[in-house]
């Protein structure tokens, strides 16, 4: 799987049910919401069980593409796509949050009702569904709902919502090749582990004890076979 | 399945215990069947392989599923729920009951803490007067720790502790900087330190296993087979002996004896086909795992064994004990805007903190270690969760969206120490496992039904751990995270069979009216059963089960094949 480039596009007409044209931060283009789909198809080590609970959670289809389009800009406005690492629609999170509820369907009610939230909000401020209002008016409402710390109980759904957006968000971005490039991780590969880096200690102001280090592995002998003498010494 | 021979011995699990007996026995010359109720496995098998696997080749990015508790990359199939085989806890009490179905059972994926007990630890009654002595002390079985320690490998240093044996130990690996935080936090709150003893080869032990690379994945098992798991350590070896015939997915349901109240061999049951069979041994090891190994004994009667082989006592299923278990973790603001490097290190602790209060006045008995974590993890389902939820540690506002969130992620990232502490309860007759007389499994077999409670020397370990991690949490420099749990919630008391060191349901003892047992896990009611996991622990210390197990099952098969040579078996 290659998420790095854009070949493979999911492309659904924005604000099917909205008055105006808009288009959705970033990703948009002629009204329409753009990106990349995630494969439906996984080999890691599955049992037969296991192959079969994807291939049904693969089968069902739960969100209408009012909701995916929504939960699409939504994402977009989170993690956007202008930046060099990518965003939330170059990492397929339209695909990886409808997912993802199905498998754990507990949060399938909150997602719903999430969006259900969002777009009586915008209905009750600006006239229209969430998607079919301007982009600036879309920020606004984000502005209301991204801080968790806002007390206005008229509020607190929607940023229980968000909230819960922005964790599937990144979650599903720095789970992906973008992210972790975002990230930076060095991890997950092969590697000879010899303590932390020197000038990283110094950062810190921190030292290895000698006593402790004399105990430690010398990798350079790491493929040499273990022998021991009888009083349980390291001989080789 | 159908087959007329008679092994020398029948082996029931293929987890430590019963991978152990295998090798041990095949290795002796005997001719063995090995009896696994899940399929075979092998982690170098790229259609089972989870190892190195980028979180994006996952649709739920490793996330837990009823499948796989402990994550979907995680090598253990099983967990705390199994389709058809329920288990049942008598009202007021609680049991949590983790079991695996593959090759090489929970080794798969436990996490290769690898503690001799001690000599203490064999004798808690003679120290506190609570639960009873093990039969057998630390001289026993030190002959087999240490042969476990050259066969199998583990790293570690001999630190000349009393309670905490030396071994034969391959070099550790350097600490990583959270667990350097640590060392200094614990030096400045008067706790010890030391470097973690696990079962993963820092160093080559012979040409058939790889060495470490440092992955961090030991619980997606290794193709390198670097780590101890039972498959990939014994049993293939074993097989290799050309001795021994493995029965995967098998169900044994009961143990069948002879007129004589001697075993004859088991009956199984194929998972496949639902089909019944047989199969006769001379001798019968049971290492289904402590809880597993009793219920096929409750369930194996006969006119000889009316109550259940092996039970003459009644004590089948007495004494079940798991070890407690608590946890904390802190915000280390040193810890903010890290470089970033690989220090995935091996697939644990590099550094711990053994019991070190032995003989302190204290209101609970027995003692517990520490487990460090943290560090610079592999992102996976759950990363990225409330980002930037320390920015309030900061005085600055949490939320927002936008690509700010990418430099909150970077900044926090690797930045939070965690702290769990495993400890020793004090086995009690009226904590157990029965036959549940209502319920039956998807194979007509009654399901097991738990009674357990945890009493109050547990809950006051536990309120001493939260001090504890809450003392070394901030003399690590950090910002403590969550509430401290109260008496209301047994101070964050891990639920009974939680930690899965779950033991001594057919505990070892001189007189066959309070055990089940001898000295070498043969049974008192019937010569040629042997029990070979641990359920024959009298107590379970503060130290993780697996190395005890493994350096009983070959002290047991060793008995086995000197009774077999003096034809007395």
């Amino acid at each position: 799987m290659n998420m790095n480039r854009r070949e493979t596009l999911k492309s659904l007409l924005l604000a099917p049910l909205g008055a105006g044209i808009a288009s959705a931060a970033g990703c948009a283009g002629g009204g329409r919401v753009n990106w990349t789909e995630l494969p439906r198809e996984y080999s890691y080590g599955r049992t037969a069980a296991e192959r079969q609970r994807d291939r049904e959670l693969f089968a069902e289809r739960y969100f209408s593409e009012h909701e995916l389009i929504t939960i699409a800009t939504l994402c977009d406005i989170i993690l956007p796509s202008d930046h060099p690492n990518g965003g939330a629609l170059d990492a397929g999170l339209p695909d990886f949050v409808e997912f993802i509820v199905k498998d754990m369907d507990y949060l399938k009610t909150p997602v719903r009702d999430g969006i259900a939230w969002l777009d009586s909000h915008a209905i009750d401020a600006y006239g229209a569904d969430f998607i079919g209002i301007e982009e600036a008016q879309r920020l606004a409402i984000c502005d209301r709902i991204a801080w968790p710390d806002v007390a206005d109980p008229a509020l607190q759904a929607g940023i229980r919502f968000f909230s819960l957006m922005r964790d599937l968000t990144l979650t599903g971005y720095y789970t992906t090749a973008q992210g972790f490039r975002d990230l930076g991780y060095q991890g997950n590969v092969a590697n000879v582990w010899d303590g932390v880096p020197a000038q990283v200690l110094a950062r810190h102001g921190l030292a290895y004890e000698a006593e402790w280090l004399e105990k430690c592995i010398d990798q350079s002998r790491r493929d040499i076979t273990a022998a021991w003498d009888d009083d349980m010494n390291l001989t080789s | 399945m159908s087959n007329q021979e008679t092994y020398d011995a029948i082996v029931v699990g293929s987890g430590a215990g019963g991978g152990m007996a295998t090798w041990r026995l095949a290795q002796a010359g005997l001719r063995v069947a090995l009896v696994e109720a899940g399929p075979w496995y092998d982690p170098a098998d790229d259609s089972q392989r989870t190892q190195f696997r980028h979180p994006w080749e996952s649709p739920r990015r490793g996330a837990s599923t009823r499948l796989r508790p402990f994550g979907d990359f995680n090598a253990c199939i099983g967990g705390w729920e199994l389709d058809g085989e329920p288990f049942t806890t008598a009202e007021g009490t609680d049991f949590r009951w983790w079991r695996a179905r593959m090759l090489g059972g929970r080794t798969n994926h436990w996490g290769r803490i690898s503690l001799r007990f001690g000599p203490l630890d064999f004798k808690r009654r003679d120290i506190d007067g609570l639960g009873d002595n093990w039969p057998i002390g630390y001289e026993d079985v030190k002959p087999y720790y240490d042969q476990v320690d050259k066969l199998i490998g583990v790293f570690g240093t001999n630190e000349g502790l009393p309670n905490d044996p030396d071994g034969f130990f391959l070099p550790p690996p350097k600490p990583r900087l959270h667990e350097l935080y640590y060392i200094r936090g614990a030096r400045r709150a008067g706790v010890p330190v030391y470097p973690s003893r696990l079962s993963i080869l820092t160093k080559r032990i012979n040409r058939e296993r790889g060495v470490c690379v440092y992955c961090n994945q030991c619980s997606r098992a290794c193709g390198l087979h670097a780590d101890f798991s039972s498959s990939t350590v014994l049993v293939y070896p074993a097989v290799a002996t050309g001795r021994v015939d493995v029965y995967t997915n098998t169900m044994v349901r009961k143990v069948d004896t002879g007129p004589d109240g001697r075993a004859t061999g088991v009956s199984c049951i194929d998972r496949e086909t639902r089909g019944e069979s047989r199969l006769n041994g001379r001798s019968v090891v049971l290492a289904a795992s402590a809880c597993s190994s009793a219920r096929i004994l409750l369930n194996s009667t006969s006119a000889q064994h009316s109550s259940g082989l092996g039970n003459s006592s009644g004590h089948v299923g007495r004494y079940l004990h798991d070890s407690t278990g608590a946890s904390r973790a802190a915000f280390l603001p040193e810890l903010m805007d890290r470089d970033i490097y690989n220090e995935d290190g091996v697939g644990g602790m590099h550094v711990y903190t053994p019991w070190w209060l032995e003989g302190a006045s204290l209101d609970f008995a027995r003692g517990y270690h520490i487990e460090i974590g943290g560090g610079m993890n592999m992102p996976a389902y759950g990363f990225g969760f409330a980002a930037n939820a320390y920015k309030r540690f900061l005085g600055e506002r949490v939320g927002g969206y936008g690509n700010a969130l990418r430099d909150d992620v970077r900044r926090f990232y690797g930045s939070r120490l965690g702290i769990a502490c495993r400890g020793e309860s004090v086995p009690q007759f009226g904590n157990y496992c029965e036959l549940d007389p209502n319920t039956v499994d998807d194979w007509g077999v009654p399901v097991l039904r738990f009674n357990y409670r945890w009493t109050e020397q547990e809950i006051n370990q536990a309120r001493h751990m939260q001090d504890t991690m809450e003392e070394l949490l901030e003399a690590s420099g950090g910002i403590l995270l969550g509430e401290k749990p109260g008496l209301d919630r047994q101070y964050g008391l891990a639920r009974p069979g939680e930690i899965i060191h779950e033991v001594g349901t057919t505990r070892m003892g001189d007189d066959p009216a309070t055990s089940v047992t001898n000295r070498f896990g043969q049974l008192h009611d019937a010569d040629n059963v042997f029990v070979a996991d641990a359920g024959t622990f009298v107590s379970q210390a503060d130290k993780n089960p697996t190395w005890t197990i493994l350096a009983l099952s070959w002290r047991t098969s060793d008995h086995i094949i000197e009774r077999m040579r003096q034809r007395s078996l």
